[in-house]
């Protein structure tokens, strides 16, 4: 799960890590507000939604006035932000950031993730702040400085130090900021975050240490104990069917394509996503039904998938172990007898009963193409979308 | 011979009075698993499917001799679940439960490293099917029936795609000796090296099929294992090519975060690697088929 950049600056100022003074606003007079609460004469402002590369697209300011914070909230309230990461649709900014503005004199890279090769915690700093970072791993790999952290005992002083020794700060500097260090893991530990991003963390020109932007992402399987994070949802954030499929239980992900996939399993989703553009097509959702699917999820399922405008066609690949075929083939019935469905179907059930699935779906006389294998259910999902359009 | 278990292997259950863990069990049970008994704290000296019913793991493997162990346990504890097995002297444990946080995680592998290498245990999952020994035993939820035994081991970070691979070797008259499910979690309890390692020390295994998919490093490090210490030959699919970059496929750790590790960057390194590699899913049996021809 993602948070707000200004989400994460409160979650991580309660642990003790220095961040610029600032506000959150909705509006215009609110923004205005803040900057009184502030003082001083100018202000960053920047757009709150769940990407990066916000400055790029605009959506970060310097402003001078209350007249360019006005009509820095005129734009971007209550619109959508098109950024590099965030799909040509964009996200929604429903909040301004209102920063003071921070004498930088050094800007580095800080992150904490949980690496999978060493199967750890890993500490991740760099002097070049501000910079896209896998290009710095790159090219200059050298730049980059790791810690792995024993789960254990926890990351112990010496390993903050060694990290903030490897930073290039003036001497007054080094204690403050392997003190952040230590901060951003205790937060990073006690939240099931996945990932803690700060880019740039700064040295100002009175050798402070400060987070001036950061992103965090959480642990969905762990929000379950961490009612407190799971407050910083904000649905407005995600795809609507997304959120609609999450509410069932069921793992979608909206693409490009025309062929509309309900699937279980996650491995075996993707394998027929690539099956069908081997065939011609491309796919328009991954969506893992998951195991114990009943005939209720099945039909959730196939509202989920038919509410795409783009979706011509679907197939249906259910391998049944904990799933039973005939639980798959009711459902689909029921539906058809409760729905039409305009746009061709396409069934292949294998595994667990797949003969008494096979006969609900014969004996109920609606149209539906059936097919034995992968290959075969690919072929003929594209040759009907085909034949259709 | 075949990997981790047979029929003479002496299994535990836990979470063995639980709904999914009771229905598995029987299915266990029915395929020929030497289920030796179960454990759900608090329903210690019960009988279930005939079973007996224990406290603690270190009750059930004093009594009973177990060797291995399958958990059947929610999210919450489920790592607690594995540690219990570890601490208990059981040497493999196959973890089913889908949704384990991953910090608990990480501290259960902490956990079962800190043990001397050779009194170890093994884990393999969370987020899988399970272990077969076609013919032999079952530790999993798979359907027992579309897998044949034979001399093909079988791993892969995917349960139903696992499914599919086995049925179309059986379809081919391809036999497998162990399948083993190494789950869809960013941290797992083994890695495709370690169960590699296995099947490469094991007389009846002839050849490996292994299926990978985007995310992680596991597969490439397969690959320079494969090249480094393997006289089998091995044969991959690995799935979402589809897939876009950053966006987590179902799988926790299907998502696509550096170089190396999208499909086609895997697919490149394991045929640089000398891996024989299917070019669709519905090729995997042909394409290990092909591979025996070759031997």
């Amino acid at each position: 799960m993602n948070i707000h950049e200004y989400q994460a600056k409160k979650l991580l100022a309660n642990y003790g890590v220095p961040i610029p003074r600032g506000g959150i606003a909705h509006s215009a007079t609110e923004a205005i507000y803040q900057t009184n609460e502030l003082g001083g004469n100018k202000w960053i402002v920047k757009a709150q939604l769940h990407s990066g590369a916000r400055g790029k697209a605009g959506g970060v300011k310097l402003c001078n006035s209350h007249q360019e914070i006005a009509e820095f909230c005129d734009k971007f309230l209550g619109n959508k932000l098109v950024t590099l990461q965030t799909g040509p649709e964009g996200k929604m900014v429903s909040s301004i950031y209102v920063e003071e503005v921070s004498n930088i004199s050094k800007e580095l890279y800080f992150s904490i993730v949980l690496d999978r090769a060493t199967q750890k915690v890993t500490l991740v700093a760099s002097t070049e702040g501000g910079m896209d970072i896998e290009k710095v791993a790159e090219e200059t790999p050298e730049k980059i400085a790791k810690i792995v952290i024993d789960p254990a005992v926890g990351m112990q002083a010496f390993q903050s130090r060694q990290l903030a020794f490897t930073l290039d700060l003036p001497n007054e500097a080094v204690g403050v900021a392997s003190r952040a260090v230590m901060k951003c893991y205790r937060a990073f530990r006690d939240t099931d975050a996945n990932l803690l991003e700060i880019n740039p963390l700064v040295l100002t020109s009175d050798n402070r240490i400060l987070a001036i932007d950061a992103k965090m992402t959480f642990d969905t399987n762990a929000l379950y104990r961490r009612p407190e994070i799971f407050e910083f949802r904000d649905k407005t954030q995600e795809d609507p069917r997304e959120t609609i499929a999450a509410e069932h239980d069921l793992s979608y992900i909206g693409l490009d394509g025309n062929i509309g996939c309900i699937i279980n399993g996650a491995g075996l989703a993707m394998a027929t996503m690539d099956m069908i553009q081997h065939a011609g097509g491309e796919p328009a959702n991954f969506l893992d039904i998951g195991g114990g699917a009943s005939s209720e999820r099945v039909a959730t399922s196939i509202e989920l998938v038919l509410s795409d405008k783009n979706v011509e066609a679907i197939l249906i690949n259910i391998f049944a172990g904990i799933n039973r075929c005939d639980w798959v083939a009711q459902g689909i019935v029921d539906l058809l007898n409760k729905r039409d469905i305009n746009v061709p179907l396409v069934v292949r059930l294998s595994g667990t009963n797949v003969e008494k699935g096979q006969k609900i779906l014969k004996d109920s006389g609606k149209k539906v193409i059936t097919a034995e294998t992968l290959a075969d259910a690919a072929h003929k999902v594209v040759d009907a979308w085909k034949s259709n359009r | 011979m075949s990997i981790f278990i047979d029929e003479k292997t002496p299994v535990l259950v836990q979470g063995i009075t639980g709904r999914i863990g009771s229905f598995h069990a029987k299915e266990m049970i029915d395929y020929g698993t030497n289920v030796v008994a179960g454990v759900t704290p608090g329903k210690g000296g019960m009988t279930h499917l005939g079973k007996p019913v224990f406290n603690t793991v270190q009750e059930a493997v004093e009594a009973t001799g177990a060797e291995a162990s399958i958990v059947f346990v929610p999210p919450a504890y489920a790592g607690d679940g594995i540690m219990e097995a570890a601490e208990s002297g059981i040497k493999y444990c196959v973890s089913i439960t889908d949704g384990i946080p991953t910090h608990d995680m990480i501290r259960v592998k902490r956990y079962i490293n800190s043990a001397k290498p050779e009194e170890r245990m093994i884990l393999t999952g969370p987020n899988c099917a399970g272990t077969i020994s076609p013919g032999r035993a079952m530790m999993g939820i798979m359907p027992g029936h579309i897998y044949m035994q034979g001399k093909v081991g079988l791993i892969g970070r995917s349960g139903t795609l696992g499914y599919e691979a086995a049925s179309q070797m059986k379809e081919l008259g391809i036999g497998i000796s162990t399948a083993v499910g190494i789950g869809g979690d960013p941290i797992n309890g083994s890695s495709f090296v370690e169960i590699l390692k296995h099947f490469e020390s094991d007389d009846e295994t002839q050849a490996v099929l292994i299926i990978g998919e985007i995310g992680g490093p596991q597969e490439a490090e397969a690959a320079e294992y494969f090249q480094k210490n393997m006289k089998k030959p091995m044969a991959a699919y690995i799935a979402g090519l589809t897939a876009p970059t950053g966006r987590q496929m179902g799988h926790a750790g299907a998502i696509v975060n550096s170089s190396g590790e999208s499909a086609a960057d895997k697919v490149e390194i394991l045929k640089d690697a000398g891996i024989m590699v299917s070019p669709t899913p519905s090729d995997m049996g042909s394409t290990v088929k092909k591979l025996l021809k070759g031997m």
